[in-house]
């Protein structure tokens, strides 16, 4: 068995959105679209303030609302533990952006990009149509990570088959693996570390790990 | 609620859902529950074909409104492929049963199958606060004890508008206004029951702000203006009005507490750090 998870170190994000633009880039979301961005956290009241930075995204959960609401099956989960959407099943009735706890989807009703005089040439090369009026958002860079298996390589350790988050991180704050390895780079990293999960008590069971040392 | 480094933030009000998904839930509701109150009130012959005509034409336009508001329009039949689990699939289902069962019953002329549909229109208005309970992203929703509120608002909604006919008809009767008594009275009993749940939450202020407001409208249009109206007309035989100022009231506080709560009271999740930290792989325990 393998269960696909995604390890965000909020002790070393710096917030500085790389990992945010290397998913536009990779993904060509429109504007407003951010399937990974990073949320700047300020904690407490004056003078006895904290700050972090939060990597957020679908959290591709175990036992996801989406999916359990999806009327037409569009939204299913892979046995690795991804959670997907079928855009061609889609009805886009957005039932399953208001039973997300995590705000990870995403609709657009038309095709939007960067600048008002077309897309760029990224955009142009990597625009999806059936995206358009259907329910999106984060796959985990499913396609490349099914590449890179298909050629022999480990997701979330070798880059070609880890998504592009993860590898652009400046800060080394985002890991991708596999948590039913317990060899595995996630594995380690969560024995070694005090952890959280977002919303937990809501029953998600979600594959986003956040390492934490409170102060 | 005092706030806290685990509390909630990033709450904004959902932009997803908007009147058209209120207009499902209002005209669902009430026509649903005029299909099963007029039923009731004809049984166990067949309510007047006009009354079940409008019930559909309400449920219908509730659905109407769905449709125009989803991104894929003509892939809507897709609605149907996920019963298992799916509160919105069954909504459906249940919709082209009761739509069905009521051709049926024209058809052939026999009572039991408007009956059932009466049933299944029951179980429309149930599956309409199940699928706002299911939505675990907008906390006012997925309270549990929306259920009974949005099934009790329906139940007035409907027994209102039927109310409001009979009375324009001249046919109203005094069982009438007693069941429009009973229902005000166990709607407010489930407000009561949700908003105060509600206000043992962490809901944000503008949730809160909103929900005060229907407070208002529930108890005092919703509740007081009802009891008092349709009481007078239960003791004054002549005070038909009365009664149909009652079911006014009634169903407008019901429409409009609706309405608030898709297009105003629905904050997202928002985010929050968690508030166990743990050590150790999470299969440990395995």
């Amino acid at each position: 068995m393998t269960r696909y998870v995604m390890v965000a170190d909020l002790n070393r994000c710096v917030g500085c959105q790389t990992c945010t633009a290397s998913c536009k880039h990779t993904n060509a979301t429109p504007p407003g679209v951010q399937w990974r961005k990073v949320l700047d956290v300020e904690m407490g009241e004056y003078p006895n303030v904290e700050r972090l930075f939060m990597p957020v995204g679908c959290q591709h959960c175990s036992d996801p609302p989406c999916m359990e609401v999806c009327p037409s099956t569009a939204t299913g989960q892979r046995k690795d533990g991804i959670v997907t959407i079928d855009y061609d099943l889609c009805i886009g009735c957005s039932y399953c952006a208001v039973a997300c706890p995590y705000q990870a989807r995403y609709k657009v009703e038309e095709a939007r990009f960067a600048y008002s005089d077309g897309p760029t040439e990224n955009e142009a090369l990597r625009f999806d149509e059936r995206r358009i009026g259907v329910a999106q958002k984060c796959t985990f860079c499913s396609d490349r990570v099914d590449a890179g298996l298909e050629r022999g390589l480990t997701p979330g350790i070798d880059p070609d088959a880890t998504p592009a988050c993860a590898n652009a991180c400046i800060a080394n704050a985002l890991t991708f693996g596999d948590l039913e390895d317990r060899e595995s780079n996630v594995s380690k990293l969560l024995t070694e570390n005090t952890w959280f999960r977002m919303h937990e008590h809501l029953g998600t069971d979600p594959g986003f790990y956040y390492l934490w040392e409170e102060k | 609620m005092k706030p806290t480094k685990f509390s909630r933030f990033g709450t904004s009000h959902q932009a997803i859902w908007d009147w058209r998904a209120a207009g499902n839930f209002i005209c669902g509701g009430a026509g649903s529950s005029l299909l099963a109150v007029s039923t009731f009130a004809a049984f166990p012959g067949v309510a007047d074909g006009r009354l079940l005509l409008l019930a559909v034409l309400l449920i219908g336009a509730g659905l109407a409104f769905v449709w125009t508001e989803i991104g894929r329009p003509w892939r809507a039949f897709n609605v149907l492929f996920h019963p298992q689990t799916s509160w919105m699939t069954r909504e459906a289902y249940v919709a082209a049963l009761i739509v069905a069962l009521l051709a049926a019953g024209a058809a052939t002329g026999v009572a039991f199958l408007s009956h059932i549909a009466s049933l299944a229109a029951l179980l429309f208005l149930y599956c309409q606060g199940r699928i706002l309970k299911a939505a675990r992203g907008i906390p006012t929703w997925r309270e549990p004890a929306i259920v009974p509120l949005i099934v009790a608002t329906g139940l007035v909604e409907g027994l209102s508008l039927l109310v409001l006919i009979v009375t324009m008809q001249g046919a109203a009767v005094p069982a009438m206004f007693a069941a429009l008594i009973l229902l005000v009275a166990l709607r407010a009993a489930a407000w009561l029951r949700y908003r105060s749940r509600m206000n043992a939450s962490d809901m944000p202020l503008s949730t809160r702000r909103v929900l005060q407001s229907s407070h208002l409208a529930v108890l005092g249009v919703g509740t007081a203006v009802p009891l008092v109206a349709a009481a007078l007309a239960l003791a004054v035989p002549m005070a038909a009005l009365a009664g149909a100022l009652a079911a006014l009231a009634a169903a407008v506080a019901g429409w409009h507490f609706k309405l608030l709560l898709i297009t105003r009271a629905a904050q997202v999740q928002g985010y929050a750090l968690g508030n166990k930290l743990r050590r150790g792989h999470p299969f440990a325990a395995r």
